[in-house]
C-alpha cells in the first residue's frame, strides 16, 4: 500500500534526537536543582521574616499615641515616662530601634514586658512549647484524618456513583467547617468537663487533658482538608497514569501509595498549608477556652493592657511558626514531587 | 422542608431554599431585633441572676439577670452588620490593591510579593495586628478584620484579572491606547464582579467568625456594647454556675457561619450551571439483540470477543452503551486496527481487552478472553497473565506516567511483579529496553522523572515499558496522536520494528485511517459502538464494502486515491451512546439507505471475499441489493 511505502521511504530520522538547548537546561536542572530549590526557598523564609520583624516594629510606632504612656497609664509623671522610653530605646533614632530590635530577636532578646517588667524571652521559653504541644498534634491529626477520610470518599464517590456518600460528606463537612474551634471548644467542655465531667477542667494536667482541646482544633481543618483531599484525589484516581499503571496489573496496595498518594499529597498539601497554618493561630482560641498555659492565654491580656514587648513578641514567634511551618511543608512537596522543586508546577 | 429533611439524597439536605431563608431570617433579626427584645435583653433583674434554663428564660440569665436568648437575638444585629462592614472593608482594600497591581507590571509585581507574604498568615493572626494598632472596640476589631481579608481578596482579584487582562478586548483597549484606568473599569472590574461577589459572600460568614473570635479574645466590641463573641465569652467565665449561656451565642454564630458558606456554596453552584447548562440526554436502557454470530470458532486466538457491550449507569439510573456489538478475534503475531471517530466506542473496546472499564461502566460479553485467561472471570492468574503478557501505550505520554516517581521505577515495576526478577536484573533490563526505543543516554533517563522527558521520549518510554514483561499483545490507543508529525512517524516505524522482533500481537487504535494502514495487517471500522466492516488492509483501503469506510476513505487526506469512488460528505453526526435505534445506526447519514436500513439492523455478515462488513446495501455488490431475509442466513 503506497501509504505504507511513504512512511517506510522517508529517511531514518536520529531517534531521540533533541534540541541541543533543552537539552543542556535540564541536565543543569538535574545537577544543583536541590541546591537551587533550598536557596530560593531559604531566601524567602528570611524576606517574610524580615517583613514579620518590620510589621512588628513599626506596629509599636503606628500606634497613636505614646505607648509608654498609655501603659504606665495616666498617674504617671513625664519623668517615669521619659525614663522608661530611655530605658527602652525609644528615645534613639528609628533605624537604629529597628537594628536592635532585630539584632535582640537574633540573640533571643525580645525585652521585657512594659507592665510585669519581666523579660518577654522567659515567657516565651515556657510558654510556646505548651503551645506547639497543642498545635503539633492537632496539625499531625488533621493530615492523618483528612488524607484518608478524603481518598476513602472519593473511591466511593467516583464517577457520579455514591450519591449518599457524597451528600453527608459534604454536609458532615459543611458543618464542621462551619464550627469556628473556639465555640467548638466552649461546647466540649460544656459537655464533658461539666456536666459529664470526664475531662479535666482546664490547664495541662497530662494525656486526658490535651483531649478536649485537640479536638476542638482538628475539627474544623479536617473537614476542610478532607474536602480538599476528595476533590484532588478524583483528579488523581482519574489520571491517565493511574490507568496505565492498572494497565500494567500493579498490585492495588503498590498503585495507591505510589502512584495516587503522592501526587494526591502534593495538591492538596498546596492548598492545604493555609488550613494548617489557620491551627496555629487557632490555638489562641482554643488555649482560653481551656486554660491551656500557651502563649495565646498571655495574648488577649497583652493586647488590652497594651504591652508592646510582649505582644511583639508572641506575633513573632507565631508568625515565624507559620512561615516555617510553609517552609516544611514546601520541602516535603520538593521531596514528593520534583516538579515542584523547579517551580514547574 | 421538612421532607428535604428526611429526604434520600442527603446531598440536598441544606441547599436549595433553605439558606435564603436562613439569610432572611438573619436579616429580619438585625432589623426587627432590638427592638423587640431590646427592652428584655437590657432589663437587668439582680432577683434573677444567673439563672439556668427555665421556663420564663429558656437559655438562662446572665450575673444581671438578663435574659440570654433576648439577649443573643439582639446582638444578630451587631454581629452581622459589623461582619458585612468588615466584609466591605476587606474587599475595598483588596480588590484595590489587586487592581492596582494589574495596573503596571512593575507595581503588580512588588505588590505580589507583599500579597504572597501576607496571605500566608491566617487571618486571625493578621486580626490580632491590626486590632492591636486599630485599637479594641467596634471599630477596631472591624478594620482589623477589614484588614486581614484584603491579602485574600487581593490575590483573588489579581488571579481573576489577570486572566482577563490576557483577553482580545482588554488587549485591543491597549492598543487603542487607552489609559489603565479606564481599561480597569470599563473592562476588569465587570468581568470579575460575579466570583468576587461570591468571595465576598463565604467571606461574611468567615468575617462572623472572625468577630466573634476577636470578641471572644476580649479584643472585639467593648461593654455595654455586645456581640454573639462576647456573650459567649461571658458564657464561659460561668459555665461551671450556668453551663446552659454559653449554648445561645454557640448556636447563632454557628447558624450564622454556616449560612453563608451554604449561600456561598449555591451561589456558585448557580453560577456554574449558568455557565455550562446541563445537556438533558435520554436514553432507554432496552438491551440490543444480539446480532448472530459472525466471529467463527476463535481457537488459539491472542484475544476473543464476542457480543461486547460497554454500558455506562449514570447516577441518576439512566444507562448509555457506547460499545454495542463488537465481536472479533486477533491471532497470535496479528496486527489489528481499530478506525473509527471520536464516540465510536474503539477505545472502550481497548480498554474492555485490557479490563480497564471502571465503575460506573460495565462489561457484558459472551466471550471475553486473552491468551488463555477469561477476562469475564478474572482471577488471581489473570491477573499475571495480563501483567506479563499485555502491554499498552496510551494516547498522551505524559499523562501515563506518575510524575511522582522516576521513569526507571515504572520500568521495573512490572518486571518485578510479574516476573519476579530482582531489582538489578530489572535495571539492566530496563536500560536494555531504553536502549531499544532508541532513548539516548538511558542511564540518566532511568533516574529522571516524566517533566524533564520530551513528547516523543515519554512516549519512546511508554513502549519501553511495554517490552519489560513478555508482551504477546501490545494495544496502543492513539499513541501518536499528542505527538507532532515527524515525532508521529518515529513512533510509528519503532512500534513496527519492534513489533516485528518481539513478535507480538499488535491492535492499534486511532482515528486516522492512514496511519493504521501503515501498521496493520487487518482493519476494523467502528461506528456508534458497532463493527461497520472488517477487511484485511488491502481490501479495505482498494474497495471499501460499507458506505461508512468509503466515506472514512475519502476523508482521509492521504489515502483519497481511488478517484472514481464517489466522494461524499458526512453531513450529521454520529448516533451517541443514548441512542436506541431499530435499524442501521449510519443510516441518516448514509447515501444508499432505504425503508430496511430504517427498520432493520444490518448484521455484521461474511461477504464473497472473506471480509465482513455490517450493511445491507454493501459497495463491493453494486446492483446486487440483498433482502433482509437473505441477510440472515
Ligand atoms: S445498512 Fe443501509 S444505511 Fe446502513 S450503511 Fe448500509 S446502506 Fe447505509
Amino acid at each position: 500500500m503506497s501509504a505504507g511505502h511513504e512512511v517506510a521511504g522517508t529517511p531514518p530520522a536520529k531517534d531521540g534526537a533533541e534540541p541541543p538547548a533543552r537539552e543542556g537546561a535540564r541536565r543543569r536542572a538535574g545537577a544543583g536543582r536541590w541546591v537551587v530549590f533550598a536557596g530560593r526557598r531559604l531566601v524567602r523564609l528570611v524576606l517574610s521574616l524580615l517583613v514579620l520583624l518590620a510589621a512588628t516594629f513599626i506596629m509599636v510606632h503606628l500606634i497613636p499615641g505614646d505607648p509608654v504612656q498609655t501603659a504606665l497609664g495616666d498617674q504617671a509623671t513625664p519623668q517615669m515616662v521619659a525614663q522608661r522610653r530611655h530605658e527602652l530605646g525609644l528615645d534613639l533614632p528609628l533605624p537604629e530601634q529597628f537594628w536592635r530590635y532585630v539584632t535582640g530577636v537574633v540573640t533571643g532578646d525580645f525585652g521585657r514586658s512594659i507592665v510585669t517588667e519581666a523579660p518577654v524571652a522567659d515567657l516565651l521559653t515556657t510558654r510556646f512549647p505548651n503551645t506547639l504541644r497543642l498545635a503539633g498534634p492537632a496539625f499531625l491529626l488533621v493530615v492523618l484524618i483528612a488524607m484518608p477520610v478524603g481518598l476513602f470518599t472519593a473511591v466511593r464517590t467516583r464517577g457520579g456513583r455514591g450519591r449518599h456518600v457524597r451528600g453527608w460528606f459534604v454536609n458532615v463537612t459543611g458543618l464542621l467547617n462551619s464550627i469556628p474551634d473556639y465555640v467548638l471548644a466552649t461546647v466540649l467542655s460544656l459537655v464533658f468537663v461539666v456536666t459529664i465531667k470526664a475531662f479535666p477542667a482546664a490547664g495541662d494536667e497530662g494525656l486526658s487533658s490535651y483531649v478536649l482541646p485537640v479536638l476542638a482544633l482538628v475539627a474544623g481543618p479536617a473537614a476542610s482538608l478532607s474536602r480538599i483531599v476528595r476533590v484532588e484525589a478524583l483528579k488523581v484516581l482519574d489520571a491517565e497514569y493511574v490507568r496505565a499503571a492498572k494497565a500494567r496489573r500493579l498490585p492495588t496496595g503498590l498503585r495507591y501509595w505510589r502512584y495516587v498518594l503522592p501526587n494526591m499529597m502534593t495538591a492538596s498539601l498546596t492548598y492545604g498549608t493555609m488550613i494548617l497554618a489557620g491551627l496555629i493561630a487557632g490555638t489562641v482560641l482554643v488555649e482560653n477556652v481551656f486554660g491551656w498555659p500557651g502563649v495565646g492565654t498571655v495574648i488577649s491580656q497583652a493586647v488590652i493592657q497594651k504591652d508592646y514587648p510582649l505582644i511583639q513578641g508572641i506575633l513573632l514567634v507565631l508568625g515565624a511558626a507559620v512561615l516555617l511551618l510553609n517552609m516544611v511543608v514546601d520541602v516535603v512537596l520538593g521531596v514528593l514531587d520534583p516538579r515542584s522543586r523547579l517551580g514547574e508546577l | 422542608m421538612t421532607a428535604a429533611f428526611r429526604g434520600p439524597r442527603p446531598g440536598r439536605l441544606l441547599s436549595g431554599g433553605v439558606p435564603l431563608l436562613l439569610i432572611l431570617l438573619f436579616v429580619f433579626l438585625s432589623v426587627a431585633g432590638p427592638s423587640i427584645w431590646g427592652e428584655a435583653a437590657s432589663a437587668s433583674n439582680v432577683a434573677e441572676a444567673n439563672q439556668s434554663i427555665s421556663a420564663a428564660h429558656w437559655m438562662g440569665t446572665d450575673d444581671l439577670g438578663r435574659d440570654i436568648l433576648a439577649r443573643t437575638l439582639v446582638a444578630t444585629r451587631n454581629s452581622l452588620v459589623l461582619a458585612v462592614v468588615a466584609t466591605i472593608v476587606g474587599g475595598c482594600v483588596g480588590i484595590g490593591l489587586g487592581l492596582l497591581s494589574a495596573m503596571s507590571r512593575r507595581l503588580g509585581r512588588a505588590l505580589g510579593a507583599l500579597i504572597n507574604v501576607l496571605i500566608a498568615f491566617p487571618a486571625l493572626l493578621l486580626a490580632i495586628f491590626f486590632a492591636v494598632l486599630f485599637g479594641i472596640g467596634s471599630v477596631g476589631s472591624v478594620l482589623a478584620v477589614g484588614a486581614s481579608f484584603a491579602p485574600g481578596f487581593a490575590r483573588i482579584t489579581q488571579t481573576l484579572t489577570a486572566s482577563v487582562v490576557s483577553k482580545e478586548y482588554v488587549e485591543a483597549s491597549r492598543v487603542l491606547g487607552r489609559g489603565p484606568i479606564y481599561r480597569t473599569f470599563r473592562h476588569i472590574l465587570p468581568n470579575i464582579a460575579e466570583p468576587v461577589v461570591l468571595y465576598s459572600t463565604i467571606h461574611i460568614g468567615t468575617a462572623v467568625l472572625a468577630l466573634s473570635g476577636l470578641s471572644f479574645l476580649g479584643l472585639g466590641v467593648q461593654p455595654p456594647v455586645y456581640d454573639w463573641g462576647r456573650l459567649l465569652n461571658d458564657g464561659l467565665t460561668r459555665i461551671y454556675v450556668t453551663p446552659g449561656v454559653a449554648i445561645a451565642p454557640s448556636i447563632a454564630i454557628v447558624l450564622a457561619g454556616l449560612t453563608f458558606n451554604l449561600a456561598g456554596e449555591r451561589l456558585s453552584d448557580l453560577i456554574a450551571g449558568r455557565r455550562s447548562a446541563p445537556s438533558a440526554r435520554r436514553s432507554q436502557p432496552r438491551p440490543a439483540e444480539p446480532a448472530p454470530d459472525p466471529a467463527g470458532d476463535g481457537g488459539g486466538a491472542l484475544v476473543d470477543v464476542r457480543h461486547l457491550r460497554v454500558t455506562y449507569a449514570s447516577a441518576d439510573g439512566r444507562v448509555t452503551t457506547p460499545v454495542r456489538d463488537v465481536s472479533f478475534t486477533l491471532a497470535p503475531k496479528e496486527r489489528v486496527g481499530i478506525v473509527g471517530e471520536s464516540g465510536s466506542g474503539k477505545s472502550l473496546t481497548a480498554a474492555a481487552i485490557a479490563q480497564l472499564i471502571e465503575e460506573p461502566g460495565h462489561v457484558e460479553a459472551e466471550r471475553l478472553r486473552f491468551m488463555d485467561a477469561d477476562l469475564l472471570t478474572p482471577d488471581d492468574s489473570t491477573r499475571h497473565v495480563l501483567g506479563r503478557n499485555m502491554a499498552m501505550v496510551f494516547q498522551d505520554p505524559g499523562e501515563a506516567l506518575n510524575p511522582a516517581i522516576k521513569i526507571g521505577t515504572h520500568l521495573i515495576e512490572p518486571a518485578v511483579i510479574h516476573l519476579r526478577e530482582s531489582k538489578p536484573d530489572a535495571k539492566r533490563k530496563a536500560l536494555d529496553a531504553l536502549r531499544a526505543v532508541a532513548i539516548t543516554d538511558p542511564a540518566r533517563r532511568f533516574e529522571q522523572h516524566r517533566h524533564e522527558l520530551s513528547g516523543g521520549m515519554k512516549q519512546r518510554v511508554g513502549i519501553a515499558i511495554g517490552l519489560m514483561g513478555e508482551a504477546r499483545l501490545l494495544i496502543a490507543d492513539e499513541p501518536t496522536t499528542a505527538l507532532d508529525v515527524t515525532v508521529q512517524r518515529q513512533i510509528l516505524r519503532l512500534v513496527d520494528r519492534l513489533g516485528a522482533r518481539t513478535e507480538a500481537g499488535l491492535l492499534f487504535i486511532s482515528h486516522d485511517i492512514a496511519v493504521v494502514s501503515e501498521l496493520c495487517d487487518r482493519i476494523i471500522v467502528m461506528y456508534a459502538g458497532f463493527i461497520v466492516e472488517e477487511a484485511a488492509t488491502a481490501d479495505l483501503l482498494e474497495s471499501p464494502a460499507h458506505p461508512y469506510t468509503s466515506v472514512l476513505l475519502a476523508a482521509s487526506p492521504r489515502m483519497g486515491l481511488d478517484k472514481s469512488r464517489p466522494l461524499v460528505a458526512i453531513d450529521g453526526r454520529m448516533p451517541g451512546p443514548d441512542a436506541d435505534l431499530p435499524g442501521c445506526y449510519f443510516a441518516a447519514r448514509c447515501p444508499r439507505a432505504d425503508a430496511t436500513c430504517l427498520s432493520d439492523r444490518p448484521p455484521l455478515r461474511e461477504l464473497a471475499d472473506g471480509r465482513r462488513a455490517a450493511c445491507w446495501h454493501p459497495l463491493t455488490e453494486p446492483g446486487d441489493v440483498p433482502t433482509s431475509e437473505g441477510a440472515t442466513i
